[in-house]
């Protein structure tokens, strides 16, 4: 196709004008116009077909003229139109013509809704670049000044979007008049406005002359952050990063810090919180000088201010914080300026508090080496694993990793273990499921011996847990454990634990065998998959629960790559024919995916592999493209094909509801 | 700004040093001990006045205003005003026990007086009076507790030092309404700073501060007449700022609530301002996701400006169309509930304008799975007044629903809802046999076209796709020289055109 394209210029052409004249622009625009709000949805969506098949010129003339025209419409089709115009400019003829664009672009930025009208904005600044110099100054930087001066609300908070992308291509003279409209911008009357502008204040900053920020940014800087309104002076704050980057250590000192004192101890918390929140920011931006002067002192209020949200952010960047200092004397101010803080906040009343820190805390081992921790932070890991919160709890034990590289573990594992089995069987399964994830780290960290002693039967009772969740954590949790001790412990401990569990009354944990099984044989290896695993696996086939027995099919194919031909000719194949004839519908169709999927059909086919490895699962050796499934109709096969999805969420519920009508429950679905 | 201690607090106790134990001032920050006490810590509540106050001095009783001379009256005033400048934690309920009593009863007092003794509030009394009120009322309002405070659902957090504020309120509204009080005078206190912070108290979870903050808001604009405009322009930001930014402010209802009588007094014709007000402001507030908080209020407000001005209606009719919801039936049948209220007023000549979007409206919501959107819609036929504009205009309004009446008459679930289409059926029936019979004989037809118009329109997409892929192609072919292949298009299909 490409090919005959390439050459022949000509006849592409005129194909091209045959088909347009397939589609005037009446239709489409019929389209676009349709009662239908779900189907003007899509024409809009596909706006970028329609142009292509108008071509540029037509589309120029008469698509975005009519766009421009008529944009009253649902929100979310005004959407779609503000994105798609942001990919234009190809459309329209090349940056030439990108300024065709801006028209419909500036009705939709003084759209009310705030998504359509960021959108637009969003795609102006796109378009912005794709505009020539001249381009630029002829049509957008109007439009700029235009949506500046609108008298709703809504132009004026999305003109200040656009000073920071046209400022710098533009000359100097509207140059000025550019920061003059920024500048009526931040002391508007509404204060919808004057939180829009203070929120691009920053980014309008840096693309200015060091000279204009010293002279018109700072003070406007200075403005917003003592407005009248809390919700504005906190967005100075985050421009005050922005502006602090780029003054010299004096200027800095004269121009800014001033501002940003008074909004550490503004009267309003919001304030102070974002203040805490963009702390390493503005330690990065003042530099190490004014950091060890203002900024430690207003930290430390922060960390003991009357607002729990305020201490909470504080904590957060606590250890940011530390390792942003200089590193020379930084241990002397951590722990004479900082420490005595944090410990303080170990004992908060607030648990938010206490689990930020939690979740840092552990950090600043490796800041302050070996000797402080054990002095000075251990005490703290100690009383935090002891805390009555299980957030707290389980960000320390998170971040054991941290603390193990300082002074290893073992320092710790005396109030570990309580706080760790608490933790397992905490009430709430969400913290059972956390713990459970920190498994594999806390074992690498304790080693063998301490986790069979101590771990080792926690690790068991989790595969019988009532939600289901949990018992999925805990198989591949097991997975995790054998690759990390290796198969001879898995043999010693987890294996003959897990198949003990087959002969369990209960079907869910018969069935929680045939999952580990499917987790744990590709780590195990052949052998002990074949010699210890596969029997039961074939024995549960007769199992009186039809979920167990489908399950078994299931298994029957995962296991199947690793098994050697002969145990699949001889002891897999005749269970899932068998399996193939069951009365439940359910346990046939994985029985025949089985068959058909890997393994038996498979191993007929591709006899000469006597011994898959380990890691050729399917592809290779076992196709899954098989389709030659005796008794099985094409039409049939595509049919159930679908339903595993289904299928996997329903056969969750399943579990996790604990019905012992099992089949019930499946029946629901499948009869539908 | 405000809430720091009055600087001039000296005559807050006289009382001499040593009397009693004097509370160590780092206690005052109650903070650190709160969830000791507590037993539900979800609940704990606080407020960041305290912050501000250190040195704390002890109150001691002063004597009764109504034992003195009155040459001495208003000393004692002032020395009570500043007495009630003195904030306590309430966080800690067993601290000093003793200061808070004290003040207290002095606030009881000062309510009692200002109320019932002629000839208190002289001029020199008004800034420690407006002092002693900004100290105790503003504050920064605690962070919520609760992120997803549904105000439906959750018990609201209550202001722990409500026994003073609740007093200081009461007095704050007495003096307003005191036959003494002269306008002249406060506004030079009452400015515009003063109720911008008054404005801002009512995102208070509580609902008793807001009771308060809502008659007291009504009395300061209807005594304070230079105030009114930016009364109402900072209510207006309160409410894009909910609608566009935040979705959340507590006082909605109560701020709408004093709109409503507001907008009741205004003159006629309306003021451009007042429109807008009603355009830009009003109608988008149906877009917010709490609306059934504050949803009767605003009907009533929207109603007010529709009776004041008739030709507002279509506006009014084509904005809750705009923003009618999607998703959400709860807010969908309040809609309606709106809808019938303002049809209530309807002129028919504003009626013929709107009829038929609105209409399809109404269908769409008769086809609605959800009965009780269906019920609503449907309700709109026993309202009298509707029916005769209905009947008016059947020409318009039945071929607007018939089509979708009919269909949901034969496919609802709901056997109510079925039963109600056959009476509207029945009742347009009798309203024009002939036109009923018309649209009976199209539906069929139409139903047609319909599905052969669907088809067409895929055949229009799939062509489109097609043409798309074919230029892809041809573009990727020719890269080389992506002009040449461009112009000679642009020339013939501008030519066409």
């Amino acid at each position: 196709m490409a090919g005959a394209a390439g050459p022949g210029i000509g006849p592409g052409a005129a194909g091209g004008d045959g088909d347009d004249s397939l589609y005037p622009i009446a239709v489409l625009i019929d389209e676009l116009r349709n009662e239908d709000v779900q189907l003007r949805l899509n024409s809009i969506k596909k706006l970028s077909t329609i142009a292509l098949a108008l071509g540029v010129e037509r589309t120029r003339t008469e698509l975005l003229p009519f766009l421009t025209d008529t944009i009253y419409d649902e929100d979310e089709v005004l959407l779609a139109l503000a994105e798609q115009l942001g990919n234009f400019t190809g459309l329209v003829g090349g940056p030439d013509f990108a300024h065709c664009l801006l028209p419909p672009l500036e009705s939709l930025a003084t759209v009310e809704e705030t998504v359509v009208r960021d959108k637009a904005v969003e795609s102006l600044r796109q378009i912005s670049q794709e505009h020539t110099p001249v381009a630029l100054e002829a049509h957008f930087v109007p439009l700029v000044k235009r949506l500046a001066s609108g008298d709703w609300f809504t132009s004026r908070t999305s003109a200040c979007g656009l000073f920071s992308v046209c400022y710098p291509r533009a000359s100097n003279a509207l140059k000025a008049e550019i920061r003059q409209c920024f500048r009526s911008l931040c002391t508007d009357d509404t204060p919808m406005v004057r939180r829009a502008a203070a929120s691009k204040l920053g980014e309008f900053a840096k693309v200015l002359e060091l000279d204009s920020v010293k002279s018109e940014i700072v003070p406007l800087f200075t403005n917003l952050a003592s407005d009248e309104q809390d919700s504005v002076r906190l967005l100075a704050v985050e421009a005050c990063v922005s502006i602090a980057q780029l003054l010299s250590q004096d200027d800095l000192e004269a121009l800014v810090m001033p501002t940003l004192r008074q909004a550490a101890e503004d009267k309003s918390w919001r304030v102070r919180y974002m203040v805490a929140d963009k702390f390493s920011e503005l330690q990065k931006a003042v530099g190490p000088k004014i950091t060890l002067s203002d900024l430690i002192p207003a930290f430390q209020n922060l960390l003991k201010d009357c607002e729990a949200e305020v201490r909470a952010a504080a904590a957060h960047k606590v250890k940011e914080l530390c390792e942003n200092l200089p590193i020379e004397g930084r241990e002397t101010i951590i722990m004479n300026q900082i420490l005595p803080y944090i410990k303080e906040l170990v004992s908060d009343t607030n648990q938010h508090v206490k689990s930020a820190l939690a979740s840092v805390i552990m950090g600043l081992s490796t800041i302050l080496g070996k000797e402080n921790t054990i002095e000075h932070l251990l005490p703290l890991f100690l009383a935090q694993l002891k805390d009555e919160c299980p957030e707290v709890r389980l960000n320390i034990i998170s971040n054991l990793d941290c603390v193990n590289e300082v002074i290893g573990i073992r320092q710790l594992s005396q109030s570990l273990l309580p706080a760790i089995v608490e933790l397992a069987e905490d009430a709430k399964w969400r913290v059972r499921l956390a713990i459970i994830e920190y498994m594999p780290l806390l074992a690498g960290q304790l080693g063998v011996e301490f986790f069979d002693e101590k771990l080792n039967s926690l690790c068991m009772a989790w595969l019988v847990d009532h939600v289901y969740a949990i018992r999925e954590a805990a198989t591949s949790n097991l997975m995790k454990l054998v690759q990390k001790f290796g198969t001879e412990w898995a043999q010693n401990t987890i294996v003959p634990k897990v198949l003990v569990m087959a002969n369990d009354p209960n079907y869910l944990h018969r069935m929680t065998t045939l999952f580990c099984i499917n987790a744990l044989s590709e780590a195990c290896g052949q052998e002990i998959t074949t010699k210890q695993m596969l029997p039961i696996v074939l024995k549960m086939a007769g199992d009186q629960v039809a979920n167990v027995r489908f399950n078994v099919a299931k298994s029957l194919q995962k296991i199947g790559p690793i098994l050697d031909t002969e145990a699949l000719q001889e002891e897999v194949k005749p269970v899932l024919q068998k399996l193939g004839q069951d009365e439940d519908m359910d346990v046939k169709y994985f029985a025949q995916e089985a068959i058909s999927g890997t393994c038996v059909s498979a191993a007929r086919k591709y006899q000469r592999h006597t011994c898959p490895t380990r890691n050729g699962r399917t592809s290779a050796f076992f196709p899954k493209a098989e389709t030659n499934t005796p008794g099985l109709k094409k039409e049939h096969k595509q049919k159930i094909k679908k339903v595993p999805h289904i299928l996997h969420f329903l056969l969750n519920e399943i579990f996790t509801s604990r019905s012992s009508h099992q089949s019930l429950f499946r029946g629901a679905w499948f009869t539908k | 700004m405000e809430t720091k201690l009055p600087p001039a607090s000296t005559p807050t106790s006289p009382s001499s040093p040593g009397l009693s134990p004097v509370p160590p001032p780092d206690k005052v920050d109650g903070f650190s001990r709160r969830s000791l006490r507590r037993a539900r810590p979800r609940r704990s509540h606080s407020s960041s006045q305290f912050r501000y106050q250190s040195n704390q001095q002890e109150l001691t009783p002063l004597p009764l205003l109504k034992d003195v001379p009155a040459s001495e009256l208003h000393d004692l005033l002032s020395r009570k005003l500043a007495q009630c400048g003195v904030m306590f934690d309430f966080l800690d309920c067993v601290a000093d026990l003793k200061g808070k009593e004290v003040k207290r009863a002095a606030l009881n007092e000062l309510v009692e007086c200002v109320g019932s003794t002629r000839g208190v509030l002289i001029e020199p009394v008004y800034p420690d009076i407006i002092r002693m009120i900004s100290v105790n009322i503003f504050r920064t309002l605690p962070p919520s507790e609760n992120p997803e405070f549904d105000p439906e659902e959750d018990e609201p957090n209550l202001e722990p030092s409500w026994p003073h504020l609740q007093l200081v309120y009461e007095f704050f509204l007495r003096f307003l309404e005191s036959p003494d009080f002269q306008p002249s005078v406060a506004k030079r206190y009452v400015d515009q700073k003063f109720v911008l912070m008054l404005l801002e108290l009512f995102d208070s979870e509580d609902p008793r501060e807001r009771e308060y903050l809502k008659t007291i808001l009504h009395r300061v604009y209807g005594k304070f007449l230079g105030l009114r405009a930016y009364i109402r322009k900072q209510c207006s930001h309160i409410f894009l700022r909910f609608i566009y930014e935040l979705e959340h402010f507590n006082g909605v209802a109560e701020l709408l609530e004093i709109l409503g009588s507001i907008i009741n007094g205004f003159a006629l014709p309306l003021k451009t301002e007042h429109k807008q007000f009603l355009v830009r402001v009003l109608i988008p507030l149906h877009s917010v996701k709490s609306l059934s908080v504050f949803h009767a209020q605003l009907a009533y407000c929207v109603v007010q400006f529709l009776e004041k001005d008739a030709t507002l209606t279509e506006h009014v009719i084509r904005g809750l169309l705009k923003y009618w919801p999607k998703t959400c039936t709860q807010k969908e049948v309040m809609f309606l509930g709106e809808m019938e209220e303002i049809l209530d007023v309807i002129e028919p000549s504003q009626f013929v304008k709107i009829q038929e979007p609105l209409f399809k409206q109404v269908a769409r919501c008769v086809s609605s799975p959800h009965f009780q959107v269906a019920e609503r819609a449907l309700y709109f036929w026993n309202n009298e007044y509707i029916l005769s504009l209905i009947e008016d205009n059947c020409h318009t309004v039945l071929p607007a629903v018939f089509g979708t009446l009919y269909q949901v008459s034969k496919e609802h679930w709901n056997q109510t809802i079925v039963s109600l289409i056959y009476n509207v059926l029945k009742t347009f029936m009798e309203m024009n046999g002939k036109l009923f019979d018309e649209l009976t004989a199209s539906y069929k037809l139409e139903k047609q076209q319909e599905q052969q118009k669907a088809r067409e329109r895929q055949e229009l997409w799939q062509g489109l796709e097609e043409l798309r892929l074919r230029r892809l192609q041809g573009t990727q072919g020719a890269k080389e020289a992506p002009l040449q292949r461009l112009t000679p298009q642009v020339a013939a299909s501008g030519g066409q055109s």
